[in-house]
């Protein structure tokens, strides 16, 4: 049908135009709405795919939350396939803690690499850091979970047993628990932020900057009152896409978590919403696999929250732009 | 327009070629449990249905390939779990119902049950560890939480790090079956492999962890259970208590000459060897 148009349309524009363009054949045209037609396919591709995830996430996982119950699932406290308990809280809890804990340690570093490359690095130093970090991002989420299992388990593993020597009601871990998974987690939204905010920091005009030392304010003072106040809303961009990438890691912290769903607490094992899925899809069946797929549907609720909220912080800001050139 | 119709055509056409294609196997195989009494020579061609364990699965998918190549039939696998496997097998659902633990009673009343390996579950330690030997019981404490520290079972003052598979693996069903008696096993760390238990009781001077015997290696020490070694003598004779067996189960009266063909393949040298290669023990 679009074709039969397509051709229609081509013959009457040919037309139109001969007069002008003697060499524009029927042909061309028709080739430029192909073309157009190929570059509007390509962009449903990806509507198409939301709808369809959307869609699917909502019919396989309705159902088991719909058998186990709303309320049992996402406010039970156990998780114990093998006698059907399916109480996901311990999951949800452990994520959310996981991803705060992320944001703690790694929003401050963040930053300040941020205010480093952009405020402070000489251009040589930061023509080494700052490739550093872009390939930071681009290092495979799995590499960082096998490092976390080869360094800083060992290490969160002595630390475990000098605080909890004397404690017999403590289940060592063995370094596998939720703050090897925040460490690991820490350090892999770094380039997230780090990128995000450098950009915003280096966008602030440099007016601001040279009014702040005019007035007698010195370069720290300056960084602190105002250039990271005026690049605020990207800072939390980039914060907020942290939170994401955080909250939908699974490989990487499959292999440092401990992957026991207890509630959270620095020392103990436990299990986040996507290792819980990863881990057990293999050989789950029936209400189990389910139940899987409600935890996904869960995942990606949360998702879709954050970015709703990337998305209000985004236009918030061009807002404030946009009056701050009136 | 009409070379577009044409080809809209050839697509739905290829479709539903290729959809009947693929559902005509699906087609036998639902009523393989009957079919297979056709026969040629003297052994049987056809489909045979099989459906059960899924920590067979790694054997007898090994088994059916060789059988099929061998034969000319075909062998249609399920993998929903020992019980559905014994469920469907009585009532004639599916020739074959693999359990990879023994029959109860009342199942063994309707079931020939064929023994075709035995799969060894190794408990294995960090190789600094002095623990050699524990008793069932303590192990069964060891991953209820119980006991929690390695002093408690003649071993050094440390904590034990309790390390065991995911919820829904063959290998933990297995161990939980036949050492957890009615306790809850509490883990600290529930990984998604085989390789990853060992590596990590390979790097945690604490931990203790379970895996199928063919996969230990010597970056960690197997203990003996109740004195036992584990050893394949010792899980064939029995006294390495830590095992279960992988049964195929028969209707009883059953005439099938393909289910006989097929259970007299598995228990063959040539069957024994692929049931070893995949890492359970042989019964041969």
């Amino acid at each position: 049908m679009s074709k039969a148009n397509a051709e229609a349309v081509g013959t009457v524009s040919a037309k139109a135009t001969s007069g002008i363009r003697s060499k524009r054949s029927g042909m061309t045209d028709a080739k430029e709405h192909v073309m157009k037609f190929i570059f509007t396919l390509c962009g449903i591709v990806a509507v198409a795919c939301v709808i369809m995830i959307t869609v699917y996430m909502i019919i396989s996982g309705a159902p088991a939350i719909g058998k186990i119950g709303i309320i049992e699932f996402l406010f039970g406290d156990t998780w114990y396939a093998k006698e059907e308990q399916f109480g996901i809280l311990p999951l949800i809890l452990t994520s959310i803690f996981g991803t705060c804990g992320a944001i703690v340690i790694g929003v401050p570093i963040g930053l300040m690499t941020a205010v480093f490359l952009s405020e402070l690095a000489p251009k040589p130093l930061k023509n080494i850091v700052k490739p550093a970090v872009e390939l930071l991002a681009a290092i495979p989420s799995v590499i960082y979970g096998l490092l976390g299992s080869m360094l800083i388990k060992p290490v969160i593993y002595a630390l475990e047993e000098m605080i909890f020597a004397n404690d017999p009601t403590h289940q060592f871990t063995g370094g596998a628990n939720l703050f090897s998974a925040i460490l690991v987690l820490a350090i892999m939204i770094l380039p997230t932020i780090i990128n995000i905010s450098e950009n915003s920091l280096s966008a602030v005009p440099p007016e601001y900057r040279e009014a702040s030392t005019g007035l007698g304010a010195t370069k720290i003072q300056t960084i602190f009152k105002v250039t990271i106040p005026a690049a605020k809303s990207g800072i939390a961009s980039g914060v907020v896409l942290g939170v994401g990438r955080a909250i939908g890691e699974a490989m990487a912290i499959m292999l440092v978590a401990g992957n026991s769903a207890n509630m959270p607490g620095l020392f103990n094992s436990v299990k986040f919403l996507t290792t819980g899925v990863v881990a057990e899809f293999a050989y789950s069946s029936g209400l189990h696999r389910q139940a899987l797929f409600g935890i996904g549907l869960v995942l990606f609720v949360f998702i879709m929250i954050i970015n709703f909220i990337l998305n209000g912080i985004l236009k918030s800001n061009k807002k404030t732009a946009k009056s701050e050139k009136k | 327009m009409n070379k577009k119709l044409i080809s809209i055509a050839a697509v739905a056409a290829t479709i539903t070629l290729g959809i009947t294609a693929c559902s005509t196997p699906g087609v036998e195989s639902s009523t393989g449990g009957n079919a297979s009494s056709a026969t040629d020579d003297d052994s049987a061609t056809g489909t045979l249905s099989m459906n059960g364990s899924t920590s067979m699965e790694k054997v007898i998918k090994a088994v059916n390939g060789a059988f099929e190549a061998k034969t000319g039939n075909k062998v249609s696998l399920n993998l929903t779990g020992s019980g559905t496997g014994i469920k469907e097998a009585i009532e004639g659902k599916c020739d074959i119902g693999n359990s990879s633990r023994e029959l109860k009673e009342d199942e063994a009343a309707e079931l020939d049950a064929t023994v075709i390996g035995i799969d060894g579950i190794a408990l294995v330690v960090h190789p600094n560890n002095k623990v050699e030997d524990l008793t069932m019981e303590d192990l069964a404490k060891i991953y209820a939480g119980e006991i929690t520290n390695w002093k408690d079972v003649g071993g050094d003052d440390k904590a034990i790090v309790v390390v065991g598979r995911e919820d829904g693996s063959g290998t933990r069903d297995g161990f939980e079956s036949v050492v957890m008696g009615d306790k809850t096993a509490q883990y600290a760390q529930e990984l998604e492999s085989t390789g990853s238990v060992i590596n990590a009781v390979g790097t945690t001077e604490g931990a203790i962890g379970y895996a199928s015997l063919a996969n230990v290696d010597d970056t960690v020490k197997a203990l003996k259970i109740d004195g036992a070694e584990a050893t394949e003598e010792n899980i064939k004779a029995g006294t390495y208590k830590v095992q279960r067996p992988f049964i195929c189960a028969v209707k009883k009266g059953s005439e099938n000459q393909l289910v006989k063909d097929y259970i007299d393949f598995i228990l063959s040298a040539e069957g024994q060897e692929l049931v070893r290669a995949q890492g359970a023990i042989p019964v041969k």
